[in-house]
Parts: structure tokens; C-alpha cells; sequence
């Protein structure tokens, strides 16, 4: 147990340069190599979970230097959860890349993978706030790479504006960073907490200013609506499978939300009280709407999917930005949801426009069409959480959540009506192109090819059908299984909500 | 020195967010880099500022030493900001060759399909 705590930072971190340095020329072996390492990253993320379910905080000090000096990675019920949830994630993703031949088209897709997710898994471990800057730039930069992949101009230019965006989300973040340290003179989360607590009252003018700054940066990360504007055409205009992964990076900024406003600035924190109640949670509205709105009226599938993760976000901002304990359980619920559901999305997106374009027209019926439409159809409930998947279910528990809140008639209606705008978004998307096709005359086509009908398949096709219906199988599971779902959620957001815990075993060792 | 330091830290800023609203390439690239400069010399004064005192702990004689964490930040950060300033100016470059068009803003989505993906 001891060093695997580090190990999902290590290992991809060894892979990713081996992949770079020795198997350059070695398309098969990079593959194997980065399968395996992602399966390696599933276990051990599954075997720190399986220590952490039964509430223990366990903390890694690189260098044995104990914590408010050394930096600590710590991992508890929130930290292995969502290693599990990244895993589990990439691994579909990288076979859809494999099968799909989408990392033979630029160089080093599997190297950046790997450190996208070493970066992705530091985030997620460490218990530090600069490390946490740290593993966002390395998770960006990976993510930079992996946008423009495979280039083409309109990627390009979606690419530049991607990079310049967050590049300011990193200078913002070492502002905030700068201000905190210059207010408590320190940087550990857990000691943040200790500090911030004892802070007096009447001194927190330069600890709220940080604190703000800090909560504007994550709102950049999970695209809250006012600083949302990149997203749409990043990951629309991003190779499909990449956006798939890139899923879990909006969650990286609700996770972080999710750790420092209930750890370091929590609600009963006399400091920062009030400062995210009063905004955050008319924002996490605004963004649901204009998610649905985008989703409606986009027209081209990767649009309506990036719209897609937008509406996501929204629902789970609102349960986040409630910070009650019930509201958070429902918000871990919905978080795993909503990833594998909008990477599904995307994957099948993937599918469609590899076979007749990106644009949501119309069009002749495709080679398996029939299992591509259901996998659709499949997506779409999910993300607009209808029954019988677990969307529905997230939705629900968010709902019931926000019972008894001052604003919950207002959160219903939003949440309500947002679904239903994305559920018309997606049956006007689904069936433009899957039914309509089939009406259409044919001398209208093109006959100078052979119909796309009698082409048999580019090649075998099976590895990206596996990839998509195992995304699938995650959200039915999750679903099946919705009970010991939630009661780890429930048991994660009470962890979450005492982190009396948290702090003394990160800083337990220097009180002795 | 305090003043001195504020200000600029002011000016820079200012300095840089003007630029990347001018949304070309390179006034972008450049108004990233002095944004990054005024962070880095923000980071720097957040451990209060000190003239001629070392950043470390001298045990020989009862020396006033400055707080060395900021410095190691300032470091991470110069290092991690170079990085980003190669990988942007790669990127515009990349977007600048294949466009002829050095703005940031996409342009509009065009009607009607025929376009690549």
C-alpha cells in the first residue's frame, strides 16, 4: 500500500517517455504498451479504492518530508473515486482510438495520453494547492497536444484560442495561488484549512480576493457559463476520442471546486462564508440553459455533443454549488454519470462522422447503421437523463436534493426544462440523420460511386463497437448497481463534509 | 520598493491583457508572456519583500532571512510558463501556416456541408 499510492503519477510517467524514446517507429508496440499501462492504472486505481471505501485517509510524503513542509499526495474516499472513474474512462477511449485508426494520424498520440492522464491523476492525488497548479499544466499541455492532433486548419485555429484561454486560467490560478500564500504562508490544503480557520475576521479582505480568483479559475475548468465560451468549439473541432477523454477534464475543475470550497473554505467558515452561495449557483443555471439551447440548435454532431457536456455541468454545478451533504452525494452520483455518458456521446459521434461527415443533415443510410443509431439512441437518454439509464437517476437525486432549498422552485424548472430542450435537440439530431436518409430519392445522390451500402467496411470494425458498448455497459452497471452507487457517494460526501479526518492525518504525523 | 514593485506589477498586467485583447498571434503570445512576467514577480513579493537577506536559514549569525518558498514557486512557475510560451507559439505557428490568418477568433461556422471536419 505504501508506494502505490504514487503510482498512478509514476507509471504513466515512465510509459509515456518510453513510448516517446525507444518505440517511436513501433506503432504495435506503443499500443500495447499504452493498453497495458492503462489497464495497470485501472487496477491500482481500483485497489486504492478498495482501501479507501472504509474511510481511511492515506497520505504519500515525497521525500519523507512530513506534511506542511513536503508535499503530500493523499487519497480518500473523493481522490480514489475519481481515479477509478478516469480509468475506467481511458480505457475504452484508447482502444475506440486504436480500432478507430485515430493514432495513426499525427505522431505521439499514445505518449500524450499518458501523460494527459498522469496529469489527470496528480490532480486528482495531490494535497497541495501549487501541485495542483502543477498537474493542470501538465494535464493541459498534454491536452494541447492532443487537440490539434492530426491538424487541419480549423483544429488549428480552435487550438490557438484553447491554449491562450487556459494560459490565462493558469496566470489567474498563480495569482490566486500568490495571494493565499502571501495571506496564510501556506500552500498545503490541509494546513490552508488550519490557517484559514484561525485567520480573525476583519483580516480576510486578501483571502476572499484569492479565494474568489481560485473559484474563477475552476469555473474556467468545468465551464461555468461566463467563461463556458471555450469549450464548444475546443472539443468540437478536437479529435473525437480525444474529447471523449476530455470529458473527465471538466470534472477536474468540479472536483476541485468539490475539495477546496469543503475543505479550505468551507461553509461554516467564518472567512469566506457566503461567497460562492451567491453566484455560483445562478451561474450553474444559466449554464444548463444555454447548454440545452446549444444543444438544440447545433449543426454539426461534435457541436451537440460538446453542448451536451455544457448541459452536464450545469446539473452538476447546481448540486455542487448547494454544499449540503445530500446534494454533494447526488453531484459524485451524477459526475460518473454524466463522464461516461458524454464520452459516449462522443465516441458515437466519432462513429457517424466517420461515415458521412460532421454535419447533422439528412444522409443515405451508413454501413451498420442500425447498431450506430441504437448506440445513439443509447447516448442521448443518457445525457439527457431519461429512464431507464442512470441519468435519470442522478437527475433525480439532484432534484430531491434541492427540496426544502430557497431556490428550488427555480432549480426544477431549469433542470426540467433543460432535459426536455435536449431531449428535443437530440431526437431533431437523431432523427435527421438516422431516418430521415431513407426517404430521400436516389437520383438525387451521387452515382458516381458505389452506394455506401454495398461498400463493405474500411476495415474490421469491431474494437470501436467493443470500446462504445463498454461505455455503455459502465453506464448500465452504474445504474444496476445504483444502490452501493450512491451509498459510496453518500459515505464520500459525509467524508467530504468532516474533514477533521482529512486534516489530521495529512498534518498527524507533525504533531507528534 | 513597495510601490515600486506594485506598480509594476500593475503596469505588466495591463500591459499584457490589452494585448491579448488585440486577438493577433503575436501580440497575444506577447501579452501572455508579460503576464506571466508580472505573475512571476508577483509570486516573488508574496513572501514580503527583503533587500540583501538570504533565503535560507543561516545558523552562524542571527541573520533576518526571506522566505524561500516563494522562490522555489517563482522557479516551478518560470519553468512551467516557458513551456507553455514554446507550445502557443508552435500552435499559432502551426494555425498561422495552414490559415494564412493570424487572428485568434474562429471565424463563423460556415452554412451547408462540403467543408472538412
Amino acid at each position: 500500500m505504501n508506494h502505490l499510492l504514487i503510482a498512478p503519477v509514476v507509471l504513466p510517467a515512465l510509459v509515456a517517455p518510453f513510448i516517446i524514446m525507444v518505440l517511436r517507429h513501433h506503432l504495435d508496440l506503443q499500443r500495447i504498451f499504452s493498453v497495458a499501462s492503462t489497464v495497470l492504472l485501472a487496477g491500482i486505481a481500483l485497489t486504492l479504492a478498495a482501501h479507501a471505501a472504509d474511510g481511511t485517509v492515506y497520505v504519500y510524503e515525497l521525500g519523507n518530508w512530513p506534511a506542511p513542509f513536503g508535499i503530500v499526495l493523499v487519497a480518500d474516499r473523493l481522490s480514489a473515486m475519481m481515479l477509478v472513474l478516469t480509468s475506467v474512462l481511458a480505457l475504452p477511449v484508447v482502444l475506440y482510438a486504436i480500432g478507430s485508426g485515430w493514432d495513426t494520424r499525427g505522431s505521439n498520440f499514445h505518449a500524450l495520453f499518458q501523460f494527459q492522464l498522469m496529469g489527470i491523476m496528480g490532480a486528482f492525488l495531490t494535497g497541495d494547492a501549487f501541485n495542483l497548479f502543477v498537474f493542470f499544466e501538465v494535464l493541459l499541455i498534454a491536452s494541447y497536444g492532443l487537440m490539434i492532433h492530426s491538424g487541419g486548419t480549423r483544429r488549428f485555429q480552435a487550438g490557438v484560442q484553447y491554449v491562450v484561454f487556459n494560459l490565462l486560467g493558469s496566470t489567474l490560478f498563480l495569482f490566486a495561488l500568490g495571494t493565499l500564500y502571501s495571506v496564510t504562508g501556506t500552500l498545503n490544503m490541509a494546513d490552508l484549512a488550519v490557517k484559514v480557520a484561525q485567520l480573525p475576521a476583519e483580516d480576510t479582505a486578501l483571502l476572499r480576493a484569492g479565494a474568489v480568483m481560485l473559484l474563477l479559475v475552476f469555473a474556467i475548468k468545468a465551464a461555468l457559463l461566463p467563461l463556458h465560451f471555450w469549450l464548444p468549439s475546443a472539443y468540437a473541432n478536437a479529435p473525437m476520442p480525444v474529447a471523449a477523454l476530455f470529458a473527465i477534464m471538466t470534472k477536474v475543475g468540479a472536483y476541485a471546486i468539490l475539495r477546496m470550497y469543503t475543505l479550505v473554505f468551507g461553509p461554516e467558515v467564518a472567512a469566506t462564508a457566503g461567497l460562492t452561495e451567491s453566484w455560483l449557483l445562478p451561474a450553474a443555471l444559466l449554464t444548463l440553459a444555454a447548454g440545452a439551447i446549444g444543444v438544440l440548435g447545433s449543426k454539426k454532431l461534435g457541436r451537440l455533443a460538446a453542448f451536451g457536456v455544457v448541459t452536464s455541468m450545469g446539473t452538476l454545478l447546481i448540486a455542487i454549488s448547494l454544499f449540503t451533504q445530500t446534494a454533494t452525494a447526488a453531484a459524485l452520483y451524477y459526475l460518473v454519470h454524466s463522464t461516461l455518458a458524454a464520452a459516449l456521446l462522443f465516441l458515437v459521434a466519432d462513429l457517424v462522422i466517420e461515415r458521412q461527415g460532421p454535419w447533422i443533415l439528412p444522409q443515405l443510410p451508413m454501413p451498420q447503421t442500425g447498431l450506430i443509431s441504437a448506440l445513439f439512441f443509447a447516448a442521448a437518454i443518457a445525457l439527457a437523463g431519461m429512464p431507464p439509464l442512470s441519468g435519470f437517476l442522478g437527475k433525480l437525486l439532484v432534484l430531491d436534493a434541492t427540496r426544502g432549498t430557497g431556490l428550488a422552485a427555480w432549480i426544477w424548472a431549469v433542470i426540467l426544462s433543460g432535459s426536455l430542450i435536449t431531449i428535443i435537440g437530440m431526437a431533431r439530431a437523431g432523427s435527421l440523420l438516422f431516418w430521415k436518409g431513407h426517404g430521400l430519392p436516389l437520383e438525387n445522390l451521387d452515382t458516381s460511386e458505389e452506394p455506401p451500402l454495398e461498400q463493405p467496411p474500411a476495415r474490421p470494425a469491431s474494437l470501436p463497437f467493443a470500446a462504445c458498448f463498454s461505455l455503455l455497459a459502465g453506464l448500465v452497471g452504474l445504474t444496476v448497481f445504483a444502490g452501493p452507487a450512491t451509498r459510496y457517494a453518500e459515505a464520500t460526501a459525509a467524508q467530504l463534509f468532516a474533514p477533521a479526518a482529512y486534516i489530521e492525518t495529512v498534518l498527524g504525523k507533525e504533531a507528534e | 520598493m513597495e510601490l515600486l514593485v506594485a506598480s509594476a506589477v500593475g503596469i505588466l498586467t495591463a500591459a499584457g491583457i490589452y494585448l491579448i485583447l488585440r486577438r493577433r498571434s503575436f501580440p497575444v503570445i506577447l501579452g501572455l508572456s508579460l503576464l506571466t512576467y508580472a505573475v512571476n514577480v508577483f509570486l516573488f513579493a508574496t513572501g514580503r519583500l527583503a533587500t540583501a537577506a538570504p533565503p535560507i536559514l543561516n545558523k552562524y549569525e542571527e541573520a533576518v532571512y526571506t522566505d524561500p518558498l516563494p522562490q522555489a514557486l517563482v522557479l516551478t512557475a518560470i519553468v512551467i510558463s516557458f513551456g507553455m510560451t514554446a507550445v502557443v507559439v508552435m500552435i499559432a505557428l502551426g494555425a498561422y501556416l495552414s490559415s494564412r490568418d493570424d487572428r485568434t477568433a474562429m471565424p463563423a461556422e460556415a452554412e451547408g456541408a462540403g467543408e472538412d471536419a
